[in-house]
């Protein structure tokens, strides 16, 4: 491992990623994100007769479903960090032109690729954490106040390992977006027009005409969802999910699908 | 030791390089000139891999690029339009590369020191100068210890004192290590003083390959004689012993001044129409050679 070019290749990118702020201050954005939503959710869960019911309508959740909520909160709202990071990786090799060094150094494209999606996943297990911790930090104290906080409870920790484990999903398939559209500028655009506008409204759309209902499941949101086992959107009472390990497969399929086709076009091209 | 063989690449209709071959020996500093769009860069992008030849071949030691086993332990490259992420310090990019080049983190810190950047190498390379960045492209080729080094315009945005230290470099490597050399530069006057061996390309084509010593040759000043009795004129001049040719009634004449050529003919009783000076500096052969057009169908001596 240590002496092989599959070992080297992956302490390369792994470095690549530390080497860089932008992980850590994605991250910490990640974790404010998910404390501040964490405190919001837990409180309109814990004092419904406080928190405004106008908004979001009432959320009739309690006991450990309340706790899975909250604590898997990140699945449904913090996607878009790992992603972020994922296509990066690969955009920003484009955007400082360090792919020629990298190039030069790895003349095997498929195998720079393949690293970088290896490694994405190890960074977005770090996003999961990040993400989770942020959510139980925010949301544990309220939740403390009312059913309790369900922290030592298997199931509900068994959730935030699949909570984890779907954010490191999306890293991995923001590496496989940033394969096909390397314009950094693009891909996030492309990576933020998905995810707040065209899945939530596909999600909606999908889920309200009855003989689509089930394709709406197959979106990469609604699998990583049902990857992590709590919905805010299917709590919210939309739609049904996959089982979870179908949805676990589903989002490596789409990491993959993309970076396959980013492997075929934009990585086949001349680097000039 | 890399060997160009029919090299050819179009970008859509724009012919950039076009069935080039050429060699590039152990032990010297080959300089691989042409004007800006020659096709240089092109040429040395195919010859390490990151772009596909339409024809022909590139090798390094018999071996393409991309199946070099360790490519950065056996050629190390400093590329135009290639980059460092500012916020990266120049020995993190390197121990970025460091792993698959094949090297630990004590062969990072050397290179720097060998290239001058020792004190400034964890700073960002964002802060860095033009002229700091060539020295971590310079670092980086030199991370893996490669028998070829292969670097694009590595004088751009060096100061003088750069420049010099640079040719230096070079030729220790070249000379005294053995590595093979090649360096591309749009302006002849700037790897005058460093290269051994010259490859003059001009829109994607050879047009001249040879020692530096046979191109300086072709710079040696020549006098332009005309007369009515040219036959006279150039059996005196031939006596004289310098190299004599001409076509359409003008002669050159290598080797002599326009002084000494009008005294043989004063002496020989020959009439002149017409004496002077032709050719000069190096500068001027290379612009020739390499005009759009290709350099003018006249016989060279």
């Amino acid at each position: 491992m240590r002496r092989g070019p599959i070992g080297a290749a992956l302490r390369s990118e792994w470095r690549k990623v530390t080497t860089t702020r932008t992980w850590w201050v994605l991250a910490l954005a990640l974790f404010g994100y998910m404390l501040f939503l964490g405190a919001t959710i837990g409180f309109a869960i814990t004092h419904p007769d406080l928190a405004s019911s106008g908004g979001s309508g009432d959320l009739q959740v309690h006991g450990r479903a309340a706790a899975e909520l909250v604590y898997t909160l990140a699945a449904s709202f913090g996607y878009a960090f790992p992603l972020v990071i994922g296509a990066l990786a690969m955009t920003g090799e484009f955007r400082h032109r360090t792919i020629t060094p990298t190039l030069l150094a790895e003349p095997h494209r498929g195998l720079v690729l393949g690293a970088k999606l290896a490694v994405s996943l190890a960074v977005g297990v770090l996003y999961g954490v990040a993400g989770t911790l942020g959510a139980i930090a925010g949301g544990a104290p309220l939740l403390a106040t009312g059913d309790g906080t369900f922290l030592t409870s298997g199931a509900v920790l068994a959730d935030l390992g699949f909570c984890v484990l779907a954010l490191a999903g999306w890293s991995a398939i923001g590496v496989g977006v940033g394969s096909l559209i390397t314009n950094q500028v693009a891909a996030v655009i492309a990576i933020l027009a998905f995810t707040q506008f065209v899945e939530p409204v596909l999600r909606i759309g999908l889920g309200s005409v009855h003989a689509l209902s089930g394709a709406s499941r197959y979106l990469p949101g609604a699998a990583a969802e049902a990857l992590s086992g709590s919905s805010f959107y299917s709590s919210a009472g939309m739609a049904g999910l996959l089982e979870r390990w179908q949805g676990g497969l589903v989002l490596l399929g789409y990491a993959v699908v993309l970076a396959v086709l980013g492997r075929l076009t934009t990585m086949r091209r001349d680097v000039a | 030791m890399i060997e160009i063989r029919g090299l050819t690449k179009s970008f859509g209709p724009v012919r950039a390089v076009d069935d080039l071959s050429f060699d590039v020996h152990p032990g010297s500093v080959t300089g691989f000139l042409g004007p800006n769009g020659a096709g240089k860069t092109t040429t040395l992008r195919m010859l390490l891999g990151l772009v596909s030849p339409d024809r022909g071949t590139a090798t390094i030691a018999g071996t393409r690029y991309r199946d070099l086993v360790r490519p950065g332990q056996r050629v190390g490259a400093a590329l135009e339009l290639s980059g460092f992420h500012p916020g990266r310090s120049a020995r993190d990019h390197l121990r970025v590369l460091a792993p698959r080049v094949g090297v630990d983190d004590r062969r990072c810190d050397e290179a720097l020191e060998a290239v001058g950047l020792g004190v400034a190498a964890r700073r960002r390379v964002g802060g860095y100068s033009l002229g700091m960045r060539q020295r971590l492209a310079l670092a980086a080729a030199l991370l893996g210890d490669p028998e070829v080094l292969v670097l694009d315009e590595p004088a751009n945005g060096l100061d003088p004192q750069g420049i010099v230290w640079l040719r230096q470099f070079l030729r220790h490597l070249a000379h005294q290590q053995g590595r093979t050399v090649l360096v591309s530069s749009h302006v002849l006057g700037e790897v005058q003083e460093t290269v051994d061996d010259v490859v003059l390309v001009a829109a994607g084509r050879l047009v001249h390959a040879s020692p530096l010593d046979e191109l300086i040759a072709m710079a040696a000043p020549r006098v332009r004689v005309s007369g009515p009795d040219i036959t006279g004129l150039a059996t005196a001049l031939t006596r004289q012993g310098w190299t004599v040719s001409g076509e359409g009634g003008v002669l050159l004449v290598a080797g002599a001044t326009p002084a000494q050529v009008g005294a043989v003919a004063f002496g020989a009783g020959v009439e002149l129409h017409e004496l002077a000076a032709e050719g000069a500096g190096l500068e001027d052969v290379f612009l020739r050679l390499t005009q759009p057009g290709g350099p003018p169908k006249e016989p060279v001596a």
